[in-house]
């Protein structure tokens, strides 16, 4: 018994005193293993009597369990230092920068025409395009603008070189020609809004050569005046975000629309700056009307069935209200100093259930 | 269209306030522009009275006076040969800003004699041109009152926007007329009366063409034994107010009939004429001496008066010189006339001549109100310039206006939206002048005024009612969707193009939006400039061209964020290019570009300059984002003629190109002064074909193998200039159902290589399905890979 004590001593000893987990495998291996001091005892046991085998079996046994056990406490010891070493020694400086910002900005522009279409498409509009460079008859004639019509005077527009057949194309001086291939191709009811570039020959601090315009169309049996008031009312306050939005339809004149309104929102200008809102001021922002019926003619579409409203606004214009961009001109200038100060993040797609800005 | 208050209050008997007029004008859809209130700008004027006026000791031409001004005694030196003792004149303090020349007034001595101020001029004023001496007001004016107010210079100016449709409102009297039936007050009665002639007009009218609706009709008379002087105060008061300058009493009459009840005359000096008056076409190569000073060529289209000795105006248009009325006029010929108002519109177009009687011409002119107002002016030329009168020569006749539309009274309800009775609309018509009676088919027959040419059909009555009652009493009613929930408003080839856009900007490019046209000289670099795509009248010569590329615009751009400090940047745009002038030659493109590096040196990421396979990755995401099978894309190196001819390309599907990409061709760049290198991409959005929707929404079922999948590296040595896509698509071929991913992860060439030759490493993986791959498997399939990548490439596998 003293035997066994005494190795039990000296094993435990060594192992408290392993400084490395191979040191602790040599003591495991000297102990424990095939040849190993205890195993070595363990072969003895065969040559003595049963009850005595049975007791010194069990007692070598009870000391094989405690040398394991220091073992591997003694190893799960050293692997925590050497993790705490290692962990000490792959320490960086976390201030480091790093790039975040690679993502490029959306232009105003087609953030606003989601917008539009966001509110709109939730009243049942569908977007419909259509051609730049138009002819006469889509642009002028057929909206009720004849060749010798004051208005045609007041549009600056600009033409592309005479044909052989003596036509003259010109660049759409509005999305209305739209109107016109739509009710042209499909019958009603329709509801669409037409976002796209127009082109007008005049350049100045609040006028570019090319701009962009959406432009509405309704056409059904019903919409009348309270209609075409109840959605451009609805559409004012949901894209300025502000539910009292005060809204004004005024008579007006458009060669394609009897009765006509222009529409105002309210606005404040006191203190020099402009604000969005009940205010006591106006602000005009958008041209509407019920469809004249010579174009519902001109479409091949009954007037004493069908009627309906349309209505058109300035993209940029309404772009510019609500994201206070002061110049009309830096839209088209590509400084990217701009872009990237005005312009919205790709993931931020404007709907009427998740929310049109932020 | 301007008028003042006190000049509307002439036509309109309103207890109105301006407030209140102002708000009514704008519901009638007479948009008010702007208030002027001249008498800020006069505000520090005063009366004052002179007590002493004496000779200046050093100038013969100016006097030392003493002023009275309510405030004291001042004294100021004046040059006015009318300022004298005792008169009453108007006086500028010091620190007071003259109206006509903006100058502030300062505390001064003139030729040894202090000034403390100044007693002005009408001219000093901005109130007229006469500079000849300082105003006198009456005797009995108290000292220290408002000049403004004394002069009536304290009535506001009203600038009211016409629509085109409202001809009938260029004068003040529509715009009372308006303001009467919307309920604000009485219109006044004028009076029209005939005044008799006491001789036969001795000018005679003759209408000749160039046909019948040129000149319709045309009325004249002659009043001799006038004496054209300055006209009164009242009347320059009233020009002056509205921007226009007096210039005699029988001018200004004319010009006061065209904005006071919108009715053009022209005043010619009878002494001047010779012969009678013949309205015919104008001779090939005419010309007339307009009274602008200019001379004017005219063609046959052309309408004009003339005379036995040639052209003496132009109808509707503008008078000549030679037969104007001036001071020595004492015989005149007063014309009223109507003409076609799109005749008097071309030939002001072709001549570029603007005019208030054109203006008005242009949009039709009440065709009953000629012979009417012939009288109104020839009475107050009687009034103004003494004379007699001539009976009326008149030739032509009035043409037929009259019609009648059928007006349903609930049409105000089911096309505007508002109830209105049947009585309250016809009231409301009738206050707008209209006959109204009860009609046939269930409804009213109306006829427009006369001076309302513009009604033309039952939507223009609604508007007429709905305008009076006003649209606020419209209710807006929300719009019904036929669904309960909303269509999809995008089609399918609609929607991806957001996609593409925000798949781009993730990317990091920034989004641009450009002109539609630009240079000749750059377009016919990007393959147009084609004669059919010139804009006939470009803004500018810069922008002349419709653009058969967006990158020129966008390397241009690039450059001049370079020029301000940004060289590294990634520009893109979703627009249309334009291949010819019908709708199929505009092409949606989505069109990219990076100029620079990837970005600055930073300490983890050293990056690279822009290059071709930069574009390349640029133009397959935004492809993948248009929903395009990129794995079955090929390039191919036949790029445009603007790319680098060896680093560029295409990308096909099948043989349609779907873009092109690359570097930018340095010698197009050289020519558009941009710094390279520069790599783009160009996308035709509309060839991506659109995904099949028949099929249905679901999915192909998804089938995961219980095996691991393995993974294989080979190396091939072949010609430097084979395409790596011939090797990797030997390799993907070899066993298309086991091979599920080739990469290529590495090229080298140089030493250990023959020459002429590079080495091309890939990465092949393995799914097998039915069992795990046995090494045997592996090394049978690795055997037949190495065979068909030789086969194709002609290369060897690498030792």
């Amino acid at each position: 018994m003293d035997s066994q004590e005494k190795l039990r001593d000296e094993v435990l000893k060594s192992v408290a005193q392993a400084q490395s987990l191979d040191t602790l495998e040599q003591i495991r291996v000297g102990a424990l293993g095939k040849k190993g001091s205890i195993t070595g005892l363990m072969k003895e046991l065969g040559a003595l009597a049963q009850e005595a085998r049975r007791e010194a079996g069990a007692a070598l046994n009870r000391l094989k369990d405690e040398i394991e056990g220091a073992i591997h406490s003694a190893s799960s010891e050293l692997k925590d230092k050497e993790l705490t070493r290692r962990l000490a020694e792959e320490r960086v400086d976390i201030t480091l920068p790093v790039e975040v910002e690679t993502q490029g900005r959306i232009h105003p522009i087609s953030q606003t025409i989601d917008e539009l279409t966001a509110i709109f498409g939730e009243m049942g509009f569908t977007v419909a395009e259509g051609p730049h460079i138009e002819d006469d008859f889509y642009n002028f004639t057929a909206l009720n603008i004849p060749p010798e019509h004051p208005a045609r005077q007041e549009q600056d527009t600009f033409y592309l070189p005479q044909r052989q057949d003596g036509s003259r194309r010109v660049l759409r001086t509005h999305t209305s020609p739209v109107q016109i291939r739509t009710m042209l191709s499909q019958r009603p009811p329709i509801r669409i809004i037409v976002p796209g570039r127009t082109f007008r020959s005049d350049h100045d601090a609040t006028h570019s050569p090319m701009f962009h315009q959406v432009e509405g169309l309704v056409i059904d049996k019903a919409s009348h005046m309270g209609h075409l008031k109840g959605c451009l009312i609805e559409f004012c306050r949901a894209f300025f975000d502000i539910d009292d939005l005060p809204v004004r339809f005024r008579p007006s004149y458009f060669p394609f629309t009897e009765p006509s309104a222009e529409v105002d929102i309210g606005c404040s200008r006191e203190g020099g700056g402009l604000k969005i809102g009940a205010g006591g001021d106006w602000l005009e922002i958008l041209g509407s009307g019920m469809v004249h019926p010579k174009v519902l003619e001109n479409c091949n579409i009954d007037p004493n069935e069908y009627q309906g409203f349309a209505f058109g606004m300035g993209i940029e214009r309404i772009a510019m209200l609500k994201y206070g961009i002061p110049d009309l001109r830096t839209f088209y200038e590509t400084d990217l100093r701009w872009l990237r100060h005005y312009g919205f993040v790709p993931l931020d797609v404007p709907s009427m259930v998740g929310g049109l800005s932020r | 269209m301007k008028t003042t208050l006190a000049w509307l209050r002439t036509h309109l008997d309103t207890t109105a306030t301006l407030d209140e007029l102002v708000a009514a004008l704008v519901m009638l859809g007479l948009e008010v522009d702007g208030i002027e209130d001249r008498s800020k700008a006069l505000k520090p004027f005063t009366a004052a009275k002179v007590i002493s006026a004496v000779q200046h000791p050093n100038a013969d031409k100016l006097r030392v006076c003493i002023v009275e001004t309510g405030l004291g005694q001042v004294q100021v030196v004046c040059g006015a040969p009318n300022a004298r003792a005792g008169m009453v004149g108007v006086f500028a303090p010091v620190g007071s800003v003259i109206p006509r020349n903006g100058m502030e007034l300062r505390e001064g001595t003139i030729r040894g004699e202090a000034s403390r101020g100044m007693l002005c001029s009408a001219y000093e004023m901005g109130i007229s041109e006469d500079h000849e001496g300082i105003i006198e007001l009456p005797l009995d004016t108290p000292v220290g009152a408002s000049f403004a107010q004394v002069a009536g210079l304290d009535d506001p100016v009203l600038d009211i926007k016409i629509t085109p449709n409202r001809g009938d409102c260029l004068g003040v009297r529509g715009i009372a007329r308006d303001l009467a039936a919307a309920g604000f007050g009485k219109l006044r009665p004028i009076d029209e009366t005939p005044v008799p002639g006491t001789f036969a007009s001795p000018i005679h009218i003759h209408l000749a063409g160039p046909d019948a609706k040129a000149c319709p009709l045309f009325v004249g008379r002659t009043i001799r034994n006038v004496k054209n002087g300055p006209s009164p105060r009242w009347l320059q008061e009233r020009l002056l107010a509205i921007g226009l300058r007096p210039i005699s009493a029988l001018v200004d009459i004319t010009n006061f009939m065209t904005f006071d009840v919108n009715r053009p005359f022209h005043a010619f000096d009878a002494g001047k004429v010779a012969g009678d008056i013949v309205v015919r076409g104008a001779r090939p190569n005419e010309t007339v001496e307009a009274l602008n000073g200019k001379t004017y060529t005219l063609d046959p289209e052309m309408t004009v008066v003339a005379d036995d000795k040639g052209v003496q105006s132009l109808g509707g248009v503008i008078g000549s010189a030679s037969s104007g009325c001036d001071e020595t006029t004492t015989t005149v010929f007063l014309e009223a006339a109507l003409f076609d108002p799109i005749r008097t519109a071309a030939t002001g177009r072709k001549l570029n001549v603007q005019s208030d009687a054109r203006y008005r011409f242009e949009r039709g002119l009440d065709p009953e109100f000629v012979t009417t107002g012939m009288e109104i002016a020839t009475r107050l030329v009687l009034e103004l310039c003494g004379g007699e009168a001539s009976e009326v020569t008149a030739s032509g006749a009035v043409p037929d206006w009259k019609r009648t539309y059928r007006f349903r009274p609930e049409r105000t309800q089911t096309l505007g939206g508002v109830e209105v009775s049947a009585d309250d609309s016809r009231v409301i018509l009738e206050s707008l002048g209209c006959g109204v009676s009860w009609g046939e088919q269930s409804g009213f027959a109306v006829l427009p005024a006369s001076w309302r040419g513009d009604i033309i059909g039952e939507a223009d009555l609604v508007e007429e009612v709905l305008r009076i009652r006003g649209y606020g009493q419209i209710p807006a009613i929300p719009m019904e969707r036929e669904t309960a929930l909303p269509k999809i408003a995008l089609s399918p080839a609609q929607r991806r193009v957001g996609f593409v856009r925000r798949a781009l900007a993730a990317r990091g490019l920034d989004e641009a939006v450009t002109y539609s046209f630009m240079p000749q000289a750059q377009a016919e670099l990007f393959g147009g400039g084609a004669a059919d795509l010139r804009v006939d009248n470009p803004i500018s010569a810069d922008l002349d061209a419709m653009r058969p590329s967006i990158l020129p615009n966008l390397i241009v751009a690039a450059q001049r964020n370079a020029d301000r400090g940004f060289a590294d940047l990634g520009l893109f745009e979703v627009g249309p290019q334009y291949a010819n002038d019908t709708p199929e030659g505009q092409a949606l493109m989505a069109t990219g570009l990076r100029a620079g590096r990837t970005g600055p040196k930073r300490w983890d990421d050293p990056g690279r300059a822009t290059d071709v396979y930069m574009a390349k990755a640029d133009a397959m995401a935004a492809l993948a984002a248009a929903g395009a099978p990129i794995e079955n894309l090929q390039a191919s190196a036949d790029p445009p003629a603007w790319y680098h001819p060896g680093r560029a390309g295409s990308l096909r599907l099948g043989p349609k190109v779907m873009a092109y990409f690359g570097e930018i061709h340095p010698a197009i760049l050289t020519k558009l002064d941009a710094k390279g290198p520069m790599a783009g991409f160009e996308i035709f959005l509309d060839e991506v074909p659109l995904p099949r929707t028949k099929a249905g929404r679901a999915r192909p079922l998804l089938k995961l193998s219980a095996f691991q999948p393995v993974e294989r590296d080979f190396a091939f040595v072949v010609d430097r200039d084979l395409a790596a896509a011939k090797l990797l698509n030997a390799a993907r071929q070899a066993d298309k159902k086991l091979v599920t991913g080739v990469r290529l992860f590495d090229v080298y060439q140089g030493t250990g290589l023959p020459e002429g030759k590079k080495s091309l490493a890939i990465n092949v993986t393995l799914q097998p399905e039915a069992a795990t791959l046995t090494e045997v498997e592996i090394e049978g399939f690795s055997k037949r890979l190495v065979a068909a990548v030789e086969k194709a490439t002609g290369g060897t596998l690498r030792a």
